[in-house]
């Protein structure tokens, strides 16, 4: 803690921890949030964002996601056209219009989820992301559309459709325009399965509530990233219903795994060549290496 | 049944117990005062007919969650004849959370399946307040599957506070089960009228509440979270729970006007508790037409229609890229 750190009130140094747990700083170093090793930014990153030490798996925008996971070449982004408006004319203590622009401002987004077409080892995929970062990755009819964008190119293209979810549930500012959005999505992946068209669902830090409740589990495969906490209510609601503290490691991918609610738990350094190989398996195509030597 | 009164019909209740009291009197008097009651009935009426005018979504909101107010299994033993109900997921349990069942609607063959809440104490907890576990939901996807494959149109009832909440849910998929109904029902071959009777309890609501038509009664709310989960998230305080309701839009009105609901079914002076035979008598009708608009499709027509209204959900806007 520097000097000046130590001059501010408790209460903005609380607000600046949060911060700092939420993303990785563009500062030097950071400090990982679960085994508390000190980290060289740039190390971290060439690392996926998972410490080195201890495997923690820190959240990371859509945007590096989808960098990090796509070819660089052949990438579209797709329905990036559609943009949010405030229907409701929600209000609760800010507006909902002022809580879109700042979430803009703050993730350089316009919404929670982005499409993109593209390829992994020259396999071609359309691949939805959730920006968490963006009103806690909350699913309204922009993320439903995308979404549903994303599945219909799919179509178009005989390609697999990949989603990874990090979101708190459905967006309570959109009312039941939001929750809309659960059947929506999901009666998109029914098009695919039509025509034999993977649909893989990978369950990243956090999912939760409607997000979880909708399409997250309808993947033919559902993968979870180590350590991601998964489930549909939130600790605190279900403790206030059930009157008793709940175990270590609940809702955890690892808890998910031993319960049979997912197939694995994939580093996300390897989630390239997983799902190259998965899909390749699902849809009887050569293995990685020869298509990429093609 | 002596009717429960809620706070903003405190005025009513009033009344009620005056004439109440009136009738009691006359029994053992000589004096002529039915005159006086029939004008204080009146009054009652006219006064019920003012609140409900102006009722409030917070309201409206505990008009859905009256102690009286009709529930699944009222609902069958006045439309449906022949119900014989089916129990259980085939897996783990039989949620009492979720009722269902073959029965007769008219005649015809149908699958009934709703939410069931209780009445006392030991019935609420018997029926977990309404509130399924993933069970209840296969159970439900099990006898949707049943009615497909035997030809059988679906009326489902909701009435919900939501999904349950509980360590043993989590653990046996609670996302799941509901994630996997919205799935099926979408391309379910048979009709599906969805019917919100009472608290429309988001994903716990939806789950059973996917088909052809959407009908709502006139004090049922429909919401992606409760007006008290939304207030203390967003508000930080439950007390707030007014405002919320008012801003979240989850009135029978404000829904169709969004275009989320078709009809609204329109209850009796004073919400469906205060009479029971009036209110059946709507719902049938309302179902009556919808079953018949359905039927008249073909299957393919009606599946492409499903599909599209459900492709249709949601507002936003579109620029040039």
């Amino acid at each position: 803690m520097s000097w000046f750190q130590k001059l501010l009130p408790p209460k903005i140094k609380r607000r600046e921890d949060a911060d700092i747990k939420k993303s990785v700083p563009d500062g030097l170093w950071h400090k990982c949030p679960s085994c508390e090793a000190v980290l060289y930014h740039a190390d971290l990153e060439k690392n996926h964002s998972v410490c080195p030490k201890c495997n923690h798996h820190h959240r990371i925008t859509a945007r590096t996601r989808l960098n990090w996971l796509l070819d660089s070449e052949g990438r579209f982004e797709i329905g990036a056209e559609v943009l949010p408006i405030d229907t409701l004319k929600f209000k609760d203590q800010k507006k909902y219009s002022d809580r879109l622009t700042e979430a803009k401002n703050k993730t350089g987004e316009d919404d929670s989820v982005i499409v993109m077409q593209g390829s992994i080892h020259a396999v071609p995929v359309v691949v939805a992301s959730f920006e968490f970062a963006f009103m806690g990755g909350s699913m309204g009819s922009v993320a439903g559309e995308r979404f549903v964008r994303g599945v219909q190119v799919a179509l178009e293209q005989k390609c697999p459709f990949i989603c990874f979810a990090a979101s708190g549930g459905a967006r309570m500012q959109e009312g039941l325009l939001s929750l809309m959005q659960m059947a929506k999505t999901s009666a998109a992946l029914t098009q695919l399965s039509m025509e034999k068209l993977p649909f893989i669902s990978v369950l990243t830090d956090p999912t939760m509530g409607g997000v979880s409740a909708s399409f997250a589990f309808l993947g033919d495969v559902v993968i979870a990233e180590p350590g991601a906490l998964i489930g549909f209510a939130g600790a605190r609601v279900i403790e206030q219903t059930v009157r008793e503290t709940l175990p270590d490691g609940f809702q955890r991918a690892e808890f998910l795994l031993e319960h049979g609610a997912v197939d694995m738990i994939v580093d996300r350094r390897e989630m390239r060549k997983q799902l190259a190989t998965l899909i390749t398996l699902l849809t009887k195509q050569a293995a990685v290496t020869e298509i990429e030597a093609a | 049944m002596k009717v429960t009164f809620l706070d903003f019909e405190q005025s009513v209740s009033e009344l009620e117990n005056k004439i109440e009291q009136l009738r009691f009197v006359q029994d053992d008097s000589a004096l002529d005062i039915s005159d006086e009651i029939s004008r204080l009935q009146k009054k009652s009426q006219t006064l019920t007919k003012d609140i409900y005018a102006k009722l409030t979504p917070w309201q409206i909101s505990q008009v859905s969650r009256h102690p009286q107010r009709p529930y699944t299994l009222d609902y069958i033993e006045h439309l449906f004849t022949d119900f014989e109900e089916l129990h259980g997921d085939r897996n783990y349990a039989d949620d009492a959370a979720i009722v269902g069942g073959l029965a007769r609607f008219n005649g015809q063959s149908v699958m009934v399946i709703g939410h069931q809440k209780g009445r006392d104490t030991k019935e609420r907890q018997y029926r977990n307040f309404g509130m399924p576990r993933p069970e209840g939901y296969r159970k439900a996807m099990r006898l949707m599957n049943l009615a497909e494959k035997f030809g059988i149109p679906i009326m489902t009832f909701i009435d919900t506070p939501g999904a349950y909440p509980g360590v043993g849910a989590e653990e046996r998929g609670q996302s799941e089960a509901i994630g996997k109904n919205l799935y099926v029902m979408a391309e379910l071959r048979v009709p599906i009228i969805c019917t919100i009777i009472g608290e429309g309890g988001s994903g716990g609501a939806l789950a059973i509440a996917v088909g052809d038509t959407m009908l709502m009664l006139q004090y049922a709310t429909y919401s992606v979270i409760s007006p008290e989960g939304c207030a203390s998230i967003l508000w930080k305080s439950a007390d707030k729970a007014p405002d919320a309701a008012e801003t979240l839009g989850i009135t029978a009105t404000r829904l169709k006007a969004l275009g989320l609901v078709d009809k609204i079914v329109s209850e009796p002076l004073g919400g469906a508790h205060r009479d029971y035979p009036a209110m059946m008598q709507t719902i049938r009708k309302a179902l009556q037409e919808s079953l018949k608009q359905v039927g008249a499709q073909t299957q393919e027509e009606m599946l492409q229609a499903r599909f599209n209204r459900l492709m249709s959900y949601g507002k936003f806007k579109e620029v040039e890229v």
